[in-house]
């Protein structure tokens, strides 16, 4: 069974490793938006999959790292690569403000908030915040990344960038999801005074998980900012948001495979229905109410953790 | 020398006084049992104790640390864990995660040490294992590591709670009805149970409707009625008390 999937996902990752080779640049242009979208879900996914934290909102988080990436790469010619960890910080730091006095709520009532922040946020950045967003038309002239000073241009170049950063995600967060903090998150996800009476300090891993994904979004925008070399408020409308949150929940809470996934399925498969443009919001409303009723834990749930147990105790139930 | 000690400890919900001036110490190393009728507000004074409820008036306190109204976390932290009355398991998760999350707040690693996978996180989440593993055998769940918390039979759910609470180092182990639910030779493994965590050095204050459990296990016996203790001793002394008699079974006229 293991090999079987270490089996799928190698040729996965050998056929998508030399996929640009065999596609146009539209296509790839395409699978960049999926990357990146798969980012921004599995940043996510740490929130709402893991610790059952509704937020209706990342986007916001996601526009706060693109910003800063614009306004400082256009200001004072930082190169955008540098500014990855400004972007985790300033969007880390407006996660931490928001979310401290809020993060007690529980369910309906933290989306409805977070749905707040994200719209406040986009009115907020449409209106020229302090002289420095832009306005409606938003910031342009981003410059482009330099890796060894190599310029990265073209879609397939952004390709490796955006897979490279997909795949470091995905190592980092698979070990996170298996470790304590891990763990704990998926607590308080599970019974909240459970969690807290045995010994977990919830309201802290509610704040530190919430921080983490938007730091990790605020990192995605920077990517963002930079291929696209201009971005305006209504790159990070709400409706940005509910694709990301519908990624993590359809594709799978708390499942990395899932929510990359649900990043193909949301933002790859509507390019390849073209055709059927003005079907796609009933497929895609059909799609989540038949999910919805037959398999709410998504496409691919999460998994058990596995243990290094002694003896032959992992058997039998692992299958 | 008393480990826990309550003072006057008040709390109303409403106008409903559910624990009135309830005063009593829990020695070191002994089993105190908390008895008293439906609605005594039993359950109460442990929500009082592990800070799941604040309360209005007294104190708790814990090796000499006044410990009222702190958050339950830190409380955990400090030497005291508990068990539900309803039993509050992580359902979807595996009996050896649930016994994990007792090791939580012994452990240090952080996201950043979990990321990097350092050598410390490492030993620490096998040190953390091994405990899961050894206190699973202490209460007879070895060998059921895998399975998930919500397929187990409600005897074995009360016991994975034990053991999840046995997982945090406890100095005082607070059981609210360990025997509900279990069958007679459940209830007899129990007390064997129970007698072992003495063993060990660790206090117990339990709530039971189970007399013969309670009889049997505590050394002694604080009773509780409308919110007030009417008496506090050892079981031979509260099974010939007439205000015990008269709570549970009534008076003649």
């Amino acid at each position: 069974m293991k090999n079987k999937s270490v089996y799928i996902y190698g040729v996965i990752f050998a056929v998508l490793a030399v996929a640009p080779f065999f596609l146009n640049p539209y296509w790839v242009d395409v699978l960049n938006n999926v990357g990146l979208y798969a980012i921004l879900g599995l940043s996510l996914n740490l929130i709402v999959g893991h610790a059952g934290l509704f937020n209706l909102g990342h986007a916001a988080f996601f526009a706060v790292g693109a910003y800063t990436a614009a306004i400082l790469n256009t200001q004072f010619a930082i190169p955008v690569l540098w500014l990855l960890p400004v972007c985790a910080l300033t969007a880390g730091l407006f996660a931490a403000i928001i979310a401290r006095p809020i993060i007690h709520l529980r369910g309906d009532y933290l989306c409805i908030v977070t749905i707040g922040v994200g719209e406040i946020l986009r009115i907020a950045l449409t209106n020229d915040l302090f002289g420095i967003t832009g306005g409606p038309n938003g910031i342009f002239g981003i410059s482009r990344p330099t890796v060894f000073g190599y310029v990265i241009r073209k879609p397939h170049e952004f390709y490796y960038l955006i897979g490279t950063f997909l795949m470091v995600t995905i190592f980092l967060f698979h070990r996170l999801e298996n470790s304590r903090f891990g763990r704990a998150v998926n607590y308080l996800r599970e019974d909240e005074t459970a969690a807290e009476g045995s010994g977990i300090n919830t309201s802290h891993y509610k704040l530190a998980v919430f921080i983490l994904g938007a730091a990790w979004a605020g990192m995605a925008g920077d990517i963002f900012a930079t291929k696209m070399t201009i971005i305006a408020p209504e790159s990070f409308s709400f409706w940005e948001s509910v694709v990301m949150f519908a990624i993590v929940i359809l594709g799978g809470s708390g499942s990395i495979p899932g929510v990359l996934l649900g990043a193909v399925l949301f933002v790859g498969l509507p390019e390849v229905f073209r055709d059927f443009a003005d079907a796609r919001m009933l497929i895609f409303g059909a799609a989540m109410v038949v999910m919805m009723i037959v398999r709410t834990e998504g496409i691919l749930p999460q998994r058990p953790r596995t243990y290094a147990l002694p003896e032959a105790q992992n058997a039998g139930e692992n299958s | 020398m008393s480990l826990l000690g309550l003072q006057n400890l008040t709390k109303s919900f409403g106008g409903l006084m559910a624990v009135n001036e309830v005063s009593f110490d829990v020695d070191e190393g002994a089993i105190v049992g908390l008895i008293g009728p439906n609605g005594a507000g039993k359950t109460t004074v442990f929500n009082l104790i592990t800070g799941n409820h604040r309360s209005d008036r007294g104190t708790v306190r814990f090796e000499g640390n006044d410990i009222t109204n702190w958050l339950t976390h830190r409380i955990v932290k400090l030497g005291i864990a508990r068990t539900f009355q309803t039993i509050r398991l992580f359902q979807n998760l595996s009996v050896l995660e649930n016994v994990l999350a007792g090791c939580h707040c012994r452990m240090h690693s952080g996201s950043v040490s979990a990321m990097l996978r350092t050598p410390g996180e490492r030993r620490e989440e096998k040190k953390a294992l091994d405990r899961s593993l050894e206190e699973l055998s202490f209460v007879g769940l070895a060998g059921q590591e895998m399975q998930l918390a919500k397929n187990l039979s409600y005897g074995n759910q009360r016991l994975l709670e034990i053991a999840r609470a046995l997982a945090t180092e406890p100095r005082l182990v607070i059981l609210d009805e360990p025997a509900g639910g279990m069958n007679e030779q459940e209830t007899a493994a129990l007390i064997g149970t129970i007698r072992r965590i003495q063993k060990r050095g660790v206090t117990t204050l339990l709530i039971e409707h189970d007399m013969s459990l309670v009889m049997k296990a505590c050394e002694k016996i604080v009773v509780l009625e409308y919110g007030s203790k009417i008496a506090e001793g050892t079981p031979e002394a509260i099974k010939g008390d007439p205000k015990v008699i008269e709570a549970y079974l009534g008076t003649e006229d």
